[in-house]
């Protein structure tokens, strides 16, 4: 043991002298480490999440009675079911304004509530009876408490005017919902005797068959190992795992490059321990023990700063899945204890792969042999043709995955195989431009810039395949990102059609501000709107009422329309389908949907597909009139106003004043179009957060591969400084060096995030959200972007440069001095 | 002491064996000093190598205190280099990042056998008080071989090991440094064999061998 200890005693102090090293080493470890956990950190809360709604009193997780067509059926099933001995369990659901906000009302027995209902929220025992008993309570989630901003005991009207039992906190509970007593939800929801369905508990016996009792008025639907709402968020899961891997990735470059230059300068010092009789078995393991020690350390740190980034991070990505799928998400973070051991664990892993290839050098490593510094960078070289055919190979598999593969993780698969393969052959194209560059070279001092910028390439190649990575990555999301966004604006300008848009608290409210604007001469049209919600073919889909009027017919973003499309959809058969929901259903012009309705089913033409970017619901576009009859509960709340651009503000001013409207009830387009943007860019803001992580992260790689690589490029620079090249002038070529790669690198870098963002767009998109862009190349942010990174690499290349350019002509001295 | 029969070693270069022992037999005793020379490519280090057990023999036996060489593992032979091998090299060869204080210890605290009144004399003896604190780098050729000669001292082997250890010395300092060495083996009573192309030096020791063509002329 002492021995041992005594070894890595000597192996620690090698770090001692070379400082920058180390920190180089627990950089690359932290970097990975941090960036891989917070993004896991994330994950996890969401998934947290959605197994908190899923069970939130039988989500998908449980099995269930439902009605085969309408949306709700009567009591008496439920009596009938349990005198025949069935364990079930009524649960009512509908929508409810509170205080302006629109909330879900869950109405649940808790009495026969099934003990095994996935991990839902338990009600105790001393809680059951004021939950039950008048006033009973509604529980809350904390987070939905703060929306709300309520206290807690608090009784809120809803929109109705009806008051809310006293609120009631309940920590796990789901955001976004409130629980009350079924029979208080039948009230609020004005649906009396009426169930949305009945969770199913464990049968202690035979049960009798579920048609001899309720008939075919019940089917039952068995619980999804993944939730709609796990489905619907994978993408955007897999998409940062994606973005964690890969500076997990890039971080590793930087411990590899670390290890292996500590290795090749430790190479005599491990002779030396050998020649002083330390075992080849004891060196191996002190090294390895060194290095699990060291991710330790790294691991640690690396958890801690990936727990910041998390906690920084997750507002925004709760507000990307709020906005894109619909999830809700708590802003305040929680973590198990799974995840810190995951991280030392992935901190471990990763920094032991890094150091495979030293590691198993040093187990094979002669105890004779002459030391050859640099020859790990030199021997890079033999693998520049081996990686080239590695790059065609995955090239190939790319290929063959966007001929074939159908699905998201195939559209990721090509993206990945892109990326890969690129990086990959980066090497050999570095080494043919600097070829060229020699070969036609004249002046001595160019033909050595050339020859050893090429020589520096092996030392270089893996950090610039961080830069190439991240810079593409950066394109590709960027240009997604910004395509998205001016789709995202024209689209916007078509459906915001109407100048004016106010939200009656109730119908009749409704009904008096209608009135009282018709008698009003700045108002140039009224445009009554409506939403209903229904489920079509186990989907759940918006019903969206549309005014019949001509600046409709102008601007509704439609994709796509069967002639004369908005002229049949006035009689109230026929309707337009979102893009996505099209998708889903596999939906086109010309095809019937069947939407169960109040009063039976409801067949809708087809007629138009139209955009509807960023809604998570699949949604059915109907004359509203024709709703209201279909879905008399609808509420009539919604309506638009055509007005002059001059009147907007005494009118706004005027219904505020005459209905006591606040500016959530009562706004203009201009208002309601910049909310919505700056929704869509809060989406967006962590997705800029991580490229400008991954952007540093290959920042940082560049400057520890170019301090690690400075020191073992003074064999080469000396000589031109004896034969008088002064120490900045070798510093500036030095500089121009590496910026030439970085350049070269950036701009291999451009097409490949073009193809990341033609991924993206036509592969990714579609199979995640359901809708398709148009692909278009902002020239000037692809500028912008060669220029960070070209910045980032000087500033990586400016600390080696500097001290090259200060260095004490001694040390270029010692160069000789060690030749002798 | 030391025993050394019929010692074969041969090695493949540009895939033709290059026979470099071809059946050494040498005998050392206990407290003799003797010189190893040759011209270069007669195998003085690789015997040495052999000897020490960087490296396998062919054919043939060494036996070290009755310890027989040959027959050792990976890590018996790292043990008796550990223990009973002191190794000098004409590059120093010591831990760059260990100041001088620490090489010096270094063998003797990985076997066990640190002996404080030993280290001080050791100190003492090689002129080394006034540099402990400093790095290999910062020492000179001369004062560099003198931590290599401590080090492998340190342990109080039973043969030290030396090869070419004045081969990157000037005239005087090597003279300087031989005078040391010789002085140390005589306190500790180990053998020491030693490899150089200097007659002048060789002479100096208790016996002079040459090996020539692969065999002890």
């Amino acid at each position: 043991m002492r021995r041992a200890l005594w070894v890595l005693a000597v192996l620690l102090s090698h770090w001692r002298r070379h400082k920058m090293q180390f920190a180089t080493l627990l950089i690359g470890l932290i970097a990975a480490t941090a960036l891989w956990s917070g993004v896991q950190a994330i994950n996890q809360q969401a998934r947290n999440a959605y197994d908190r709604a899923a069970a939130t009193f039988g989500g998908a997780r449980t099995p269930m009675l439902v009605a085969p067509d309408t949306a709700t059926f009567p009591q008496e099933l439920f009596v009938k079911l349990r005198r025949a001995g069935w364990p079930v369990s009524p649960v009512l659901e509908g929508r409810v304004q509170v205080n302006g906000r629109s909330v879900r009302l869950l109405g649940i027995e808790p009495v026969t509530l099934p003990v095994d209902v996935g991990n839902a929220p338990r009600l105790g025992a001393a809680d059951l009876s004021s939950f039950v008993a008048p006033p009973g309570q509604t529980l809350v989630a904390r987070e939905t408490l703060t929306d709300l901003q309520e206290q807690e005991g608090a009784a809120p009207p809803i929109s109705s005017g009806v008051k809310l039992p006293p609120l009631r906190v309940l920590p796990q509970l789901v955001p976004d919902v409130l629980v009350v007593d079924i029979g208080v939800a039948q009230r609020l929801l004005n649906k009396p005797d009426q169930i949305s369905r009945l969770l199913v508990g464990k049968p202690n016996g035979k049960l009798a068959p579920l048609a001899r009792v309720v008939g075919d008025q019940l089917q039952r639907v068995e619980p999804n190992a993944e939730t709609e709402l796990e489905r619907l968020t994978d993408s955007f899961h897999l998409n940062l795992t994606a973005f964690g891997l890969l500076s997990f990735f890039v971080g590793l470059f930087i411990v590899n490059s670390a290890v292996g230059l500590a290795f090749e300068q430790r190479l005599p010092m491990l002779r030396t321990l050998r020649a002083c009789g330390a075992s080849a078995r004891l060196v191996n393991t002190v090294l390895v023990v060194e290095l699990v020690a060291l991710a330790l350390v790294a691991g640690l740190i690396g958890l801690a700063c990936g727990y910041f980034i998390a906690a920084a991070l997750l507002p925004d990505v709760a507000a990307s899945l709020r906005g894109l799928y619909g999830a809700q998400i708590p802003g305040q973070l929680t973590l198990q204890p799974e995840w810190w051991l995951a991280g030392i664990g992935i901190s471990i892993a990763g920094a032991l792969v890094a150091a495979a290839t030293s590691l198993i050098k040093a187990v094979r490593m002669p105890v004779l042999a002459t030391a050859q510094p640099r020859a790990w960078q030199q021997r890079q070289r033999r693998w520049l043709i081996l990686q080239s055919l590695a790059a065609c190979a995955v090239f190939a598999v790319a290929l063959l995955l966007l001929q074939y593969g159908q699905s998201l993780i195939a559209g990721f698969g090509v993206l990945a195989a892109l990326m890969l393969g690129a990086a990959l052959i980066l090497p050999a194209f570095l080494e043919l431009i600097l070829l060229v560059g020699q070969r036609f070279a004249r002046r001595p001092l160019a033909l050595w810039f050339w020859a050893d910028s090429r020589q520096q390439l092996s030392g270089l190649s893996l950090a610039l395949m961080a830069l190439l990575l991240a810079l593409a990555v950066n394109v590709g999301v960027s240009t997604m990102v910004e395509t998205f966004s001016r789709t995202f604006i024209g689209w916007l300008n078509g459906r915001l059609a109407a100048d004016v848009y106010i939200s009656a608290s109730d119908n009749a409210k409704g009904v008096a501000i209608r009135n009282w604007l018709k008698e009003r001469g700045d108002v140039q049209a009224i445009l009554s709107g409506g939403r209903a919600e229904a489920q079509v073919r186990g989907q759940p889909v918006e019903l969206l009422g549309l005014p019949d009027h001509a600046l409709y017919r102008e601007r509704w973003p439609l994709l796509e329309a069967a002639p004369r499309a908005w002229t049949q959809l006035v009689p109230g058969n026929a309707a337009f389908i979102s893009e996505q929901l099209s998708r889903r259903l596999n939906v086109r012009v010309g095809d019937v949907v069947e939407v169960p309705a109040p009063g039976g089913t409801w067949e809708l033409d087809i007629v138009g597909i139209y955009a509807d970017y960023g809604n998570p619901k699949g949604q059915l576009a109907v004359n509203v009139a024709a709703l209201i009859r279909q879905f008399p509960q609808t509420p009539q709340t919604r309506i638009g106003l055509i007005v002059a651009k001059e009147n907007i503000p005494g009118l706004i001013a005027a219904l505020q004043k005459q209905f006591a409207l606040d500016d959530r009830s009562v706004a203009d387009q201009a208002t309601v179009k910049a909310e919505s943007i700056r929704i869509f860019n809060r989406t967006f803001a962590v997705t800029s957060a991580l490229n400008a992580f991954t952007l540093g992260v290959a920042g940082i790689a560049l400057l520890t591969s170019l301090l690690t690589l400075a020191n073992s490029r003074l064999p080469q620079l000396a000589p031109l400084w004896a034969i008088g090249i002064t120490r900045p002038r070798l510093a500036a070529i030095e500089l121009t060096k590496t910026l030439s790669v970085a350049l070269f690198t950036s701009l291999l870098a451009v097409p490949l995030g073009l193809l990341v963002a033609w991924c993206l767009i036509a592969i990714v998109n579609v199979k995640a959200f359901g809708w398709r862009l148009p692909f278009h190349v902002f020239p000037l942010q692809l500028v912008e972007l060669v220029a960070v990174a070209l910045f980032a690499s000087l500033l990586a290349a400016l600390l080696p440069m500097i001290r090259l350019a200060r260095m004490q002509p001694a040390s270029l001295v010692k160069v000789f001095a060690n030749e002798r | 002491m030391l025993s050394i029969r019929n010692l074969s070693k041969t090695f493949s270069s540009a895939g033709e064996p290059v026979h470099v022992l071809r059946g050494v037999d040498l005998d050392l005793k206990a407290g003799e000093r003797v010189a190893l020379t040759g011209e270069s490519g007669s195998g003085k280090s690789t015997l040495l190598h052999l000897i020490a057990g960087l490296d396998a023999a062919d054919g043939g036996t060494i036996r070290l205190e009755g310890t027989e060489v040959t027959k050792l593992s990976d890590a018996g032979r790292a043990g008796l280099r550990r223990d009973r091998i002191g190794l000098v090299f004409q590059q120093y060869n010591l831990i760059p990042s260990l100041s001088v204080g620490d090489n010096l210890v270094f063998q003797a605290r990985i076997a066990g056998r640190y002996d404080a009144a030993w280290y001080k004399e050791l100190i003492e003896r090689l002129g080394l008080g006034g540099l402990l604190k400093r790095y290999p780098e910062q020492l000179s050729g001369g004062q560099q071989q003198r931590v290599a000669i401590g080090r492998a001292l340190a342990t109080k082997p039973s043969l030290l090991l030396a090869d070419e250890p004045t081969g990157n010395l000037d005239e005087a300092t090597a003279e300087d440094v031989l005078a040391l060495t010789r002085d140390l083996v005589t306190r500790t009573g180990c053998g020491f064999l030693m490899v150089t192309h200097s007659l002048h030096l060789a002479a100096t020791l208790d016996r002079h061998v040459n090996l020539h063509a692969g065999r002890i002329a």
